[in-house]
C-alpha cells in the first residue's frame, strides 16, 4: 500500500511542478494546490498506513492507526484551503488591475512600474 | 511551568482582536494599539528577567505533557529575541501613525500588523516543529496581507510572486515536517534533538536537513533563495518594509540557528559546509547588488541579504565566539535594519524620489536627520563603539579558531562595502547641492523622526553596553551549545 501511495504523491508533485513552471497565473495555483495535496498525503503515508481500525479508542485495542498525523494534516489542509482562496482573489484583483495573468509581462524592473 | 512565557503571543493577539472592532476609530485603534505595544515591551522584558532568573522556563500547553502535547519554551535566545521584536514592533507603530496614510489604516492595518508580531513571536517561543509551521503560516498570512494592502499595481504584482513562492517553500515545510515524523516519530524539538543524537544522524536525517534549509533559507533569503526579496520588500509602503527587514527574514535565521545548533548537529562536515558556503555566497551576492543599486530602498534591501549571511556563516561555524557573535548582531541588526529602513522613509518622504541620482542637499533643511543617518550608517558597517562592532569581531575570530581564512576575508571585505554602500546614500543624499529640477519640500517631519531616533539611541547603547549585555548573550550562547540544557528543561521537568 504504501509503495502505490508513493507513486500517487510522486505523480501528484509531477503535475505540480509542470504546471507551477507554467506561465498563466492560474495554472501556477492549481500546481500549488496539487503540490500542497501531495505533501498531505505523504505525512499520511509517512505516519505508516495500517488497515481497518481507527485511532485508538480503548487502550486494549489490538491494532490502531497513528492519530498524529491526521491531526497534523488538518492543521495543514486548513492553512492551505485558506491561503488558496486568497491566492485566486489575489490573482483576480492583480488581472483586472494589470490587465494580464502571463507571468512574463509581471516581471517587473525599475524603469517599467 | 509558568504562563508569563506564553503572554507574548497572547497579548498581540488580543490586542489584534480588539482593534478588528473599532476599525473605523482610526485614533481609538492608535491608542489601543500604541498602550498595548508598550505593554508587551514590559512582558517581554518580564520574559528576559525571568529566564535570566530561573534558568530556561517551558509551558506545556494544556498540561499535556512534554513529548505529547505542544512545548512552549522560553531560553534565552527566544526570550531575547521577543523583546528585540517588542521594541522594534513599538517604534514602527509609532512611525506609521505619520507614515501609513488613514486609507490603510481603516482597512485593518493595525490589527494584521499586531498579527503579524503574533506569528513572529509564536515562532520563536516553540518548542515543537509543526507548530512551528503554524507561526510561520499566521506570520505569512499577515505578511501577504501588509504586502498587498492598498492595492497599487506594483504591489499585487509583487505579491502574486511573493505569495506563491512562500506557498511553494510551505508545501517543502509540510514534507521535510512528514520525513522527519517518518524517520524518529516525533516532532518535539528536545526529543527530536535526543533521537537524533541516539542515531548518530544518518545520511537521510542530513537529507532532511537539508530539506529545512531550503525552507527557512527561503524565508531568511539565503543565496540561490533570494530572488524574490529585492522585489517584494520594493513594493510596500516604508513601515511594512520596516518590519518585513527587520523581523520576518529573522525568523528564517532563527530557525536555522535553532534546527541546525539543536538537531542537526552531528553531521557537520556535510551540513555545515553547506550552510557555510551557501552564507558566503549570500555575502557576496548582497553585496554586488547593495553597491550596484542608486535606489535608496535598494541599497538596504540588499544590506539585509548581506547581514543574513555573516548571521549564518557564524552559526556555521558553531564555536563558541562564532555563536555568540552571530546572536549579538543577529539583534544588533534586527534594531538598526528597522532604524534605517525608517530613516530612508524620511529622507523619501522629504525629497519624493527614492532615486540617490535625483536626491541631494538635504543637509542644510534637516541635519539632524542627516547625522542620525550617519551614526547608524556606521553602526551598520561596525565601526566600534557602536553596536555592529562586537558581534563581528567575536565571529571574525570564531573564523580564525575554526581556520576558515576564506570567510575571515570575504566578512571583512563586505564589512567595507557596506560602509560604502551606505555612505553612498549619505553623500549623495545629503551633500551636494539641491537638484534644480526638484526643490525640496517643508514637511514636518518629527512624529516619523522620533521612532527612529529611540531605534538609533538603542542601537548604540546596545553597543556601548555590550559589556553590560554579554551575560544575557553568553547564557544564551551555553544553551545553545550544550542542547543537553534545552532537552532536561523540556523532557524532565
Amino acid at each position: 500500500m504504501e509503495i502505490v501511495m508513493a507513486v500517487v504523491i510522486g505523480v501528484l508533485f509531477m503535475c505540480a511542478t509542470y504546471l507551477i513552471l507554467s506561465k498563466s497565473i492560474l495554472r501556477i495555483i492549481v500546481g500549488t494546490g496539487l503540490l500542497s495535496h501531495g505533501a498531505h498525503l505523504l505525512i499520511l503515508t509517512m505516519g505508516g498506513l495500517k488497515q481497518g481500525a481507527v485511532p485508538l479508542l480503548s487502550e486494549k485495542a489490538a491494532s490502531y492507526v497513528d492519530p498524529l498525523p491526521q491531526a497534523l494534516i488538518l492543521t495543514a489542509i486548513v492553512i492551505s484551503f485558506g491561503v488558496t482562496a486568497f491566492l485566486l482573489v489575489l490573482a483576480y484583483r492583480a488581472y483586472q488591475e494589470l490587465g494580464t495573468d502571463d507571468m512574463e509581462c509581471l516581471k517587473g524592473n525599475d524603469t517599467h512600474e | 511551568m509558568n504562563n508569563l512565557i506564553l503572554m507574548p503571543v497572547l497579548w498581540p493577539l488580543l490586542t489584534g482582536i480588539i482593534l478588528i472592532f473599532c476599525v473605523k476609530q482610526v485614533r481609538v485603534q492608535k491608542a489601543i494599539s500604541f498602550l498595548s505595544s508598550m505593554i508587551a515591551i514590559m512582558i517581554s522584558a518580564a520574559v528576559v528577567y525571568v529566564v535570566k532568573q530561573e534558568g530556561m522556563v517551558t509551558l506545556a500547553m494544556g498540561s499535556w505533557e512534554a513529548p505529547f502535547g505542544i512545548i512552549i519554551a522560553a531560553d534565552m535566545l527566544a526570550s531575547l529575541l521577543v523583546l528585540t521584536t517588542s521594541i522594534i514592533a513599538a517604534a514602527v507603530l509609532v512611525y506609521s501613525f505619520k507614515g501609513i496614510g488613514t486609507e490603510r489604516e481603516r482597512y485593518y492595518y493595525y490589527a494584521v500588523f499586531q498579527f503579524l508580531i503574533v506569528g513572529v513571536n509564536g515562532a520563536f517561543l516553540t518548542g515543537d516543529v509543526f507548530n512551528l509551521f503554524v507561526f510561520f503560516e499566521v506570520m505569512l498570512m499577515a505578511s501577504y496581507v501588509l504586502l498587498v494592502l492598498g492595492g497599487t499595481k506594483i504591489q499585487l504584482r509583487e505579491s502574486l510572486k511573493y505569495i506563491i513562492v512562500n506557498v511553494i517553500s510551505s508545501a517543502f515545510f509540510v514534507i521535510g515536517v512528514a520525513y522527519l515524523y517518518a524517520v524518529t516519530g516525533t516532532l518535539n524539538m528536545a526529543q527530536l534533538s535526543e533521537r537524533v543524537a541516539a542515531v548518530n544522524q544518518p545520511g537521510i536525517l542530513s537529507v532532511i536537513a537539508i530539506c529545512f534549509l531550503v525552507v527557512f533559507g527561503l524565508k531568511a533569503a539565503i543565496f540561490p533563495f533570494f530572488f524574490w526579496l529585492p522585489g517584494s520588500y520594493h513594493a510596500p509602503p516604508i513601515p511594512v518594509i520596516a518590519i518585513f527587514g527587520a523581523l520576518l527574514t529573522k525568523v528564517g535565521v532563527y530557525s536555522i540557528f535553532r534546527t541546525y545548533t539543536l538537531i542537526f548537529h552531528h553531521d557537520q562536515a556535510f551540513t555545515h559546509m553547506i550552510l557555510g558556503t551557501l552564507s558566503l555566497l549570500t555575502i557576496v551576492v548582497g553585496v554586488i547588488g547593495a553597491i550596484a543599486y542608486w535606489d535608496v530602498k535598494k541599497i538596504i534591501i540588499y544590506n539585509i541579504v548581506i547581514a543574513v549571511g555573516v548571521i549564518l556563516y557564524g552559526v556555521s561555524l558553531m564555536n563558541e565566539e562564532a555563536i555568540a557573535g552571530s546572536l549579538l548582531y543577529l539583534i544588533h541588526d534586527m534594531l538598526i535594519k528597522a532604524a534605517l529602513f525608517l530613516l530612508i522613509g524620511i529622507m523619501i518622504r522629504v525629497s519624493g524620489t527614492s532615486d540617490l541620482r535625483k536626491m541631494g542637499g538635504l543637509m542644510k533643511q534637516y541635519p539632524y536627520l542627516a547625522w542620525t543617518f550617519f551614526i547608524a550608517a556606521i553602526s551598520l558597517a561596525g565601526i566600534p563603539p557602536f553596536s555592529g562592532f562586537a558581534g563581528k569581531l567575536l565571529i571574525l575570530k570564531g573564523t580564525v579558531y575554526a581556520e576558515s581564512y576564506v570567510g575571515l576575508g570575504i566578512i571583512l571585505l563586505s564589512s567595507l562595502m557596506v560602509l560604502y554602500s551606505v555612505f553612498k546614500i549619505f553623500i549623495h543624499g545629503f551633500w551636494g547641492t539641491v537638484n534644480r529640477d526638484y526643490v525640496p519640500k517643508q514637511v514636518s517631519i518629527s512624529g516619523l523622526f522620533i521612532p527612529a531616533v529611540v531605534l538609533v539611541v538603542i542601537a548604540v547603547l546596545y553597543g556601548v553596553g555590550t559589556e553590560e549585555v554579554y551575560p544575557f548573550i553568553s547564557q544564551a550562547v551555553q544553551t545553545i551549545l550544550d542542547p543537553e540544557i534545552y532537552i532536561n528543561a523540556v523532557l524532565k521537568e
